[in-house]
């Protein structure tokens, strides 16, 4: 309504006069064009410094060796299995509950009932929550409440089991941190699926979960699939929330268990720049695990951005 | 064939359809309950604060607010040195580390989001669309650790030969390493809302006599107006609560100074610094909660507040179109 006042009301009466024929613009064009150019030009430089220090570390010893001499030298295999073993059991924990998530806003409930605005809010609020909230959520909510719950109900002579910082604790916060990015691909995916496809299986006699299981989950699986590979991307990168639920800066053994403690390349990162004695000595090391990590959220980006570039693509030919 | 798909439908289970329903129900509260345990357990940690004159002794709400008197005969002043004999707790120090930085981050990344956002939505070709949205994402990609990590080995020093700065991690590195991660969140969001401004009203202003620049700046802006705010209010929120650039970039001293070439402090390293070394329950571990509750009621209100914006948004521009 009151756009309309705007830019009906306030214009009518001698529109021609307000638009100086001779201005074209020049300026406004060539500053926000700056402003591009300027984005680029630092893409360019990070990524280059990045690629440039770090290529040379890189080999197949540096990727399958546990680090020596104080991070000085050998590799990160550690750092990078346990980064992966985080990713997936963070996807296992977030993926299905993103997509009911999904599933139940879209094919469930009216979008304009009160109940799924709350839920949207939510869901918008969570994603902006700092990551290092996260990291004090799963302290406090995960080790010491769960954690020491189960402690206390299932081991109780002995030391903490649970109740102490684990790979599970540290995925189950990532999962929280990442669910809003699998809840809106889903949507977005099943936003696509025409409803015809709905009704047909209606008519065939489904129900309402069986449309779901047979028709709406397997049209909506590239969705699914990039809203996952987005997650694991943004969960490989984060070291806030994992911090205190679980990641170590060095252990001697790979993890294996669920409440066992983990290397991670980010945390491997920060604690190599910021608490190394030699800096200068860590250096090739640190800046090869900066490009792997890089590489690694890069590669699952570009993978999730064509998925979903050639979603966009059949949506327009049906 | 149809009689084959026919047959793939087991009968209707009143039951089964239900128990999923139900199911699929519980789930999609996960992320309401979430935001609502974070508050609580967050603040629950918090609440000595409040409550336990012990910990009051260390840190009350006024001991962090107001000047101290720390040892007899000298000056009162904010301090934040809680590792110290006498333990300080004055957020004031770690407040204004937290307002430069995230100033600076929003002085570097307006200009650069929005600008690009504009140029992207109303100036640019088809092929130069699909280099800059490519670019955006490949930035937001940059996990924040590498952010930080490029700050601190090689932006830092960037910056020092060209300024001559005295302290070489200072708010002015940590703010430009922020606004570079700040950036996406600025043009995602202020370009979405010019592209949704309907072609119609486009349309209108160039039968009026517009010319491509002047539709965009006296119909397009003003109508995107709300959306390029919300954007950059949600901007302000991810650099408030950003940690890894600043653990990272800012030198992490908690000093008061109205200069953004001094080290800085902010309320969210300060946590991820310190939180690992201090005593399960004791002072200092309230107070870092109660940081935490700080930083969580206040990006949720940001969020809240852009949500709004941009909720309305929609409804007025596709609304009314």
């Amino acid at each position: 309504m009151m756009f309309d006042n705007t830019i009906i009301t306030n214009k009518p009466a001698s529109p021609a006069l307000d638009f100086k024929p001779k201005s074209h613009g020049y300026i406004p064009r060539g500053l926000t064009f700056a402003a591009v150019i300027i984005i680029i030009i630092m893409l360019v430089i990070i990524l280059g410094n990045i690629v440039y220090n770090g290529a040379g570390t890189i080999s197949w010893e540096f990727l399958s060796h546990p680090p020596e001499n104080g991070m000085e030298s050998g590799g990160i295999f550690p750092a990078i299995f346990g980064t992966v073993f985080l990713v997936i059991l963070m996807v296992i924990a977030v993926v299905p509950v993103g997509v009911m998530t999904a599933l139940y806003l879209y094919e469930y409930t009216d979008p304009s009932s009160k109940i799924t605005r709350i839920i949207r809010v939510a869901i918008n609020n969570l994603a902006g929550v700092p990551s290092i909230v996260f990291g004090l959520f799963g302290l406090g909510f995960f080790i010491s409440f769960i954690g020491n719950g189960m402690d206390s109900i299932f081991f109780e002579s002995e030391g903490p089991v649970w109740g102490q910082p684990a790979i599970i604790w540290a995925a189950l916060t990532l999962a929280l941190l990442t669910l809003p990015v699998v809840i809106v691909s889903t949507e977005e995916a099943l936003r696509t699926i025409p409803r015809e496809l709905r009704e047909a299986s209606y008519a065939l006699g489904g129900t309402k979960l069986q449309t779901i299981a047979r028709v709406i989950i397997p049209q909506a699986m590239p969705g699914i699939l990039t809203g996952s590979i987005l997650a694991v991307s943004r969960g490989a990168g984060e070291v806030a929330p994992i911090m205190f639920t679980g990641a170590a800066y060095y252990l001697p053994y790979l993890p294996s268990k669920l409440n066992d403690q983990f290397m991670e390349m980010g945390y491997h990162i920060f604690v190599m720049a910021t608490q190394s004695p030699d800096v200068e000595a860590t250096k090739p090391i640190l800046f090869g695990t900066v490009l792997v990590l890089l590489l690694l959220t890069f590669l699952l980006n570009f993978v999730a951005i064509f998925i979903r570039s050639s979603m966009r693509r059949k949506r327009v030919n049906v | 064939m149809n009689s084959m798909i026919e047959l793939k439908f087991k009968p209707k289970s009143r039951i089964r359809e239900f128990l999923g329903e139900k199911f699929i129900a519980i789930n999609a509260f996960v992320a309401l309950i979430a935001i609502i345990l974070i508050f609580i357990f967050i603040f629950k940690e918090a609440l000595p604060i409040f409550t336990d004159p012990e910990i009051q002794e260390e840190a009350s709400l006024g001991k962090m607010t107001f000047k101290q008197e720390y040892y007899e005969g000298r000056e009162p002043k904010w301090s934040w040195q809680p590792n110290s004999e006498v333990p300080k707790y004055s957020l004031l120090p770690l407040f204004i580390g937290t307002l430069k930085a995230a100033i600076v981050a929003m002085l570097f990344a307006i200009p650069l989001g929005v600008g690009a956002a504009i140029y992207s939505s109303e100036f640019a070709n088809k092929r130069m669309r699909e280099i800059i949205k490519p670019v955006i994402e490949l930035l937001a990609g940059i996990p924040s650790v590498v952010l930080g990590f490029f700050s601190l080995m090689i932006l830092a020093t960037i910056l020092q030969n060209l300024f001559n700065f005295t302290f070489r991690l200072n708010a002015i590195n940590a703010g430009v390493a922020l606004g570079i991660a700040v950036i996406p969140i600025v043009f995602t969001i202020a370009e979405d809302a010019m592209t949704s401004v309907p072609q119609s009203l486009r349309d209108a202003a160039t039968a009026l006599g517009a010319n491509q620049w002047q539709v965009s700046f006296t119909m397009v802006l003003p109508a995107a107006l709300p959306g390029i705010s919300a954007g950059i209010v949600l901007g302000f929120g991810r650099a408030v609560g950003e940690t890894m650039i600043v653990l990272m970039a800012s030198g992490n001293a908690a000093i008061i100074s109205g200069s953004f070439t001094d080290s800085i402090r902010t309320f969210s390293a300060t946590i991820a610094a310190e939180l690992g070394e201090v005593v399960f329950g004791g002072g200092h571990y309230t107070v870092l909660f109660f940081i935490g509750t700080l930083l969580f009621i206040f990006t949720f209100l940001i969020n809240l507040g852009g949500d709004m914006i941009l909720t309305r948004l929609k409804v007025r521009i596709q609304g009314k179109a």
